[in-house]
């Protein structure tokens, strides 16, 4: 936790320092500093589904598997035989001519694209204050990861070398 | 912590000597200014004091107008959580000497709820979320005729998080929190952990599938905040993931 304290003036205790007189004295007129999204006693709306948890595991599952399909990934195109020279269209065909880099490719692209989605997700959980701004931060990154998914598993499977 | 002056060792060892200390506290006044304010106050303290002592005597000889709350003034009524040098702690439980008198001492109300006036917060929606997970003993059946009797291993299982004085430091020093105050908080949780893990309480289930939920224990994101603010030294961190390893593998 950090101990800067850049967000407001900093005063002597001889000084004037509250009665700058922006007030109306009235009460229900009161200033109040409050934070993004409080809990009342409405706020919990139940929806009764595991989802979260899912999401959750989801999360730390597809991490573990990740770190094997990407770091094998990387090691074969960028460290092994010649690294990424070699590296051209007849490489990618033939790769691409065994199920098993098909399945390993389709794989790592969908779980790193709904690993990532997950994350992104979150965070737009976090920093979006309004409802608003949530729905349409999230249908936009649906919107893209739905559209990624697709265009790779459609190149994937439709994948023709003698194009 | 941090390193002890040739002043301050002296007077640890010998009887009371006093050394000036500089207050810097977080002002805000709701009737007359929209913005809160950091307003220095320089006293004569004695380093064995503790915080709270110095709030006081801002109060009783400088400036009337500081609000704070405080009731017990021993740890125990969880009243005087406060941000002190960055770090929620309570006043009453901080010695001046360990905050580093040296330097401006920093004190300022806890973070994500509303401030009212000065290190005064509107506590409500913290509570809100405490009843959210039914802290009370839920049984089915007949009263027994006796008392509910236990073991002492099944009292061990969760004495941590009985501990809790609901003082907000956990909750307020949580990031998720402060991004989303409708996050249940740890406070909360510890709470539904106190009786989700009692052997004589039989609403685990309700209180899980509440926390199981959007706002629920998914959320944490194990920063550790809650357990280096907790004055009471509850591993908050540590019962939150005892309340996810419960709902996976209950669903499971």
């Amino acid at each position: 936790m950090s101990t800067e304290i850049s967000d407001a003036l900093v005063v002597p205790s001889a000084q004037a320092h509250t009665g700058k007189g922006l007030g109306t004295g009235n009460p229900a007129d009161a200033f109040v500093i409050e934070p993004a999204r409080q809990r009342s006693k409405k706020t919990p709306r139940r929806t009764r589904t595991n989802f979260e948890m899912l999401a959750w595991l989801f999360m730390r599952l597809s991490g573990i598997v990740l770190v094997v399909l990407i770091l094998g990934h990387l090691l074969i195109m960028l460290v092994l035989d010649g690294g990424v020279s070699k590296i051209g269209f007849a490489f990618v065909a033939g790769r691409w001519a065994s199920p098993f880099w098909q399945v390993w490719d389709l794989t790592m692209l969908w779980l790193a694209m709904l690993h990532g989605a997950n994350g992104m997700r979150q965070v737009i959980n976090d920093y979006a204050e309004k409802d608003s701004t949530r729905l349409w931060l999230k249908g936009l990154m649906g919107t893209a990861t739905v559209f990624t998914v697709l265009l790779g598993t459609l190149v994937i499977f439709t994948f023709d070398p003698n194009i | 912590m941090e390193k002890h002056s040739a002043a301050l060792d002296a007077a640890e060892a010998g009887g009371t000597k006093l050394i000036t200390v500089t207050v810097r506290i977080r002002r805000f006044n709701p009737e007359e200014h929209p913005d809160p304010v950091w307003v220095d106050y320089q006293l004569e303290m004695d380093p064995k004091e503790r915080v709270l002592d110095a709030l006081n005597k801002i109060k009783w000889e400088q400036d009337g107008t500081l609000t704070y709350r405080r009731s017990c003034a021993h740890g125990i009524c969880g009243s005087d959580a406060m941000r002190i040098n960055g770090r929620n702690r309570l006043a009453c439980k901080t010695l001046l000497k360990d905050v580093n008198p040296e330097k401006p001492i920093t004190i300022e109300a806890i973070k994500g709820l509303t401030v009212l006036k000065d290190l005064i917060v509107d506590m409500d929606p913290f509570f809100q979320a405490y009843k959210d997970v039914m802290p009370f003993l839920i049984t089915k059946g007949n009263e027994p005729t006796r008392e509910r009797l236990q073991s002492a291993e099944d009292r061990e299982r969760f004495d941590d998080t009985t501990k809790c004085i609901l003082c907000a430091a956990c909750t307020s020093s949580c990031p998720v929190f402060w991004n989303d105050g409708q996050y249940f908080g740890p406070a909360a949780i510890v709470n539904a952990h106190r009786f989700i893990f009692d052997s004589r309480d039989e609403g685990a289930e309700q209180r899980l599938e509440i926390l199981n939920d959007r706002e629920g224990v998914w959320r944490c994101r194990t920063t550790f905040n809650c357990s280096e603010a907790c004055p009471r030294g509850i591993e908050v961190t540590k019962a939150i993931q005892e309340v996810k390893r419960a709902l996976v593998t209950r669903r499971f």
